[in-house]
């Protein structure tokens, strides 16, 4: 099905918010990717043809912004923030903990498609380091210690069938 | 000077659930709206915000109420952008805002529409509020739902649109332009200005632009009266300002004091930042942000309000101040904070793309045990060509650290170059933080 079928009145609601309908691409590439699971040349073309779009120019934007996803990621995207201050109170100990754990290194997800692991910029919750977003859901004060359980609480959910969403479009906390 | 008794802007301190909507109406919520809508015109409203001596949170401290004032006359429609783009490293105050007290927010965004005589206005919140975003869209409803946004507000004939518009993961989309290449479905790149947002900015139409923070105070300096609202802060600084308090002291958090607190008591008071963990030393204070230019602990007596953080060589910037004790290298937050700028740059204009590839490739090689003799005059030759050649203020903000690095620790990158030299580890032996592959 195509993203005007199964969403069409989502994206009616979203597009006629705007006096110009291409304000609404960043909206419609985050529901493409969390119905493919990653920003598929396919999924840029639909959004392109829904908001009468060059094609070029949507790539364009989903080359640009951080949490557009143009390669397949994992059911949890985590995001470690490894900036100042984080980086100075915690973040690589926690980095190298996920790492180890998850058996992966940044960049990369995990080989039954649950997790993939990031470093990104500031998260803008410096007094709470070491910071995470999973599915851009904050983890606060996430020393090692915790990373098991927090782990494990996302694989229940993920297999919970709750409707997961990398774009963050549902987040809870 | 003693804490704050009552807050201006974090009410959610005062007031428990005051995020709920009929908790902010029972603590006087919406009673500006009222006022304005029924006593006083928005060339009123204006004035009010002039004479207080609002001035713009989000780094530049532009009187709010001047700005404003930039307007074209008669020509219409205008629009208002909230900029909830809050990515400058260090800085917090604004998601503490939209998490806990987004009704005040909202209902400083429709007095500043009625003022502004606008019918539109936008929240940009960046990508990563997703929660914070639905909890404003959340907000939002239950104003029109009460009648505060919508047609004819509260029986006044003035109407206002509210739109809630996340990003999607970019620090430059914070820049103003910027902000509006990206409301208007583009790459979020800067444009040349003039014209000024004020004469052509969103869809080519006069728009303001205001932080967060800013508009989180118009309700309580309509409500309560410009007098009152000058009995905070200093003269040229009035009011308070919520300082984002990051990094090695024991009480990390946001504090909000009146203008014109000294840096010291932010960082020492039991009531605010309780000193330095274990004990240790000041080190290193970035006073407003990665772009603020670095402090020292010879320096903790400075002021916090616009005029003495410029006196002394740096800025209010955002009012993100981020500690750090002994423990770090100077040369690893430099490469740190260059790093945030690199990864961040948009790529438009050629010194700041070029040249913050360049500092990190330096810095890198400085903290990875490969520093090279020459390396010092590079780096300042590579930021002496970036500084006041960049086509916007990031590019501007990543000569700051590197800058400040090298000033005042010259002979941290001295050590790194003559450990690496003699075939040693380059950075103490130890690193704090992870070398990225670049």
């Amino acid at each position: 099905m195509s993203l005007r079928e199964k969403h069409g009145a989502e994206i009616d609601a979203i597009v006629g918010k705007y006096a110009q309908k291409r304000s609404a691409v960043l909206a419609l590439l985050y529901i493409a990717q969390d119905e493919y699971g990653y920003l598929t040349d396919a999924g840029v073309r639909e959004v392109a043809e829904i908001l009468e779009m060059p094609p070029t120019d949507v790539f364009e934007v989903a080359g640009f912004y951080s949490l557009l996803y143009e390669q397949p990621v994992g059911k949890w995207v985590l995001q470690v923030c490894d900036d100042v201050p984080c980086c100075f109170s915690g973040a690589e100990e926690l980095i190298t903990a996920l790492e180890d754990t998850l058996g992966i290194k940044v960049d990369q997800t995990t080989a039954d498609g649950m997790f993939t692991l990031q470093r990104v910029k500031c998260l803008a919750d410096c007094n709470r380091a070491p910071l995470m977003q999973a599915n851009l859901e904050y983890y606060r004060d996430l020393t090692p210690d915790r990373i098991d359980g927090v782990l494990d609480e996302l694989r229940t959910r993920a297999a919970s069938g709750e409707k997961l969403s990398i774009s963050g479009r549902f987040a809870e906390r | 000077m003693p804490p704050l008794t009552e807050h201006i802007v974090l009410r959610d301190l005062d007031v428990p659930n005051i995020g709920d909507q009929e908790v902010y109406i029972q603590n006087g919520g919406y009673e500006a709206l009222r006022i304005a809508l029924k006593e006083k015109t928005p060339a009123d409203v204006m004035t009010m915000v002039k004479d207080a001596g609002l001035r713009g949170r989000g780094g530049a401290g532009f009187p709010a109420g001047v700005k404003w004032g930039f307007l074209p006359k008669g020509v219409y429609p205008r629009y208002l952008l909230c900029n909830c783009d809050e990515s400058e490293p260090g800085t917090f105050n604004n998601h503490q805002i939209v998490d806990r007290n987004p009704h005040q927010l909202i209902e400083g965004i429709i007095l500043a529409a009625y003022a502004i005589e606008c019918h539109t206005a936008f929240i940009y919140v960046r990508g990563e509020f997703a929660h914070a975003a639905r909890t404003l869209q959340r907000a939002v409803d239950q104003a029109y739902e009460k009648g505060f946004l919508g047609k004819d507000i509260l029986g006044s004939g003035f109407e206002l649109d509210i739109i809630v518009h996340r990003g999607a993961g970019a620090y430059i989309c914070g820049e103003e332009t910027a902000l509006m290449e990206s409301l208007e479905g583009k790459i979020g790149q800067p444009r040349l200005k003039p014209p000024f947002p004020a004469v052509a900015g969103l869809y080519g139409k006069p728009t303001i632009i205001n932080n967060v923070e800013t508009l989180t105070n118009v309700p309580m300096i309509v409500r309560k009266g410009v007098e009152w609202y000058r009995t905070f802060g200093t003269e040229r600084s009035p009011g308070t300002k919520v300082f984002s308090l990051s990094g090695h002291v024991n009480r990390p958090g946001n504090y909000e004091v009146p203008f014109g607190t000294p840096l010291r008591e932010l960082i020492e008071a039991d009531y605010y930042g309780g000193g330095m963990r274990n004990g240790n030393q000041v080190k290193i204070v970035v006073p407003g942000g990665a772009s603020a230019a670095w402090l020292t602990a010879a320096q903790l007596d400075v002021t916090m309000d616009y005029e003495a953080l410029a006196a002394a060589g740096t800025m209010l910037g955002s009012g993100g101040v981020i500690v750090l004790d002994e423990t770090v290298s100077a040369v690893e937050v430099a490469y740190k904070m260059d790093e945030f700028f690199k990864h961040e740059s948009c790529g438009k204009c050629t010194p700041c793309r070029e040249g913050t590839h360049f500092l990190v490739k330096v810095l890198h090689r400085l903290n990875h045990g490969g520093g090279r003799q020459g390396d010092i005059p590079i780096l300042h030759d590579v930021y002496n060509q970036m500084a006041g050649n960049c086509f916007c203020l990031l590019g501007e903000s990543a000569v700051v650290p590197i800058r400040s690095a090298l000033k005042l620790f010259p002979h941290e990158f001295e050590e790194a170059i003559a450990r690496a030299t003699a075939g040693a580890n380059g950075a103490n032996g130890k690193h704090a933080i992870a070398l990225v592959t670049h």
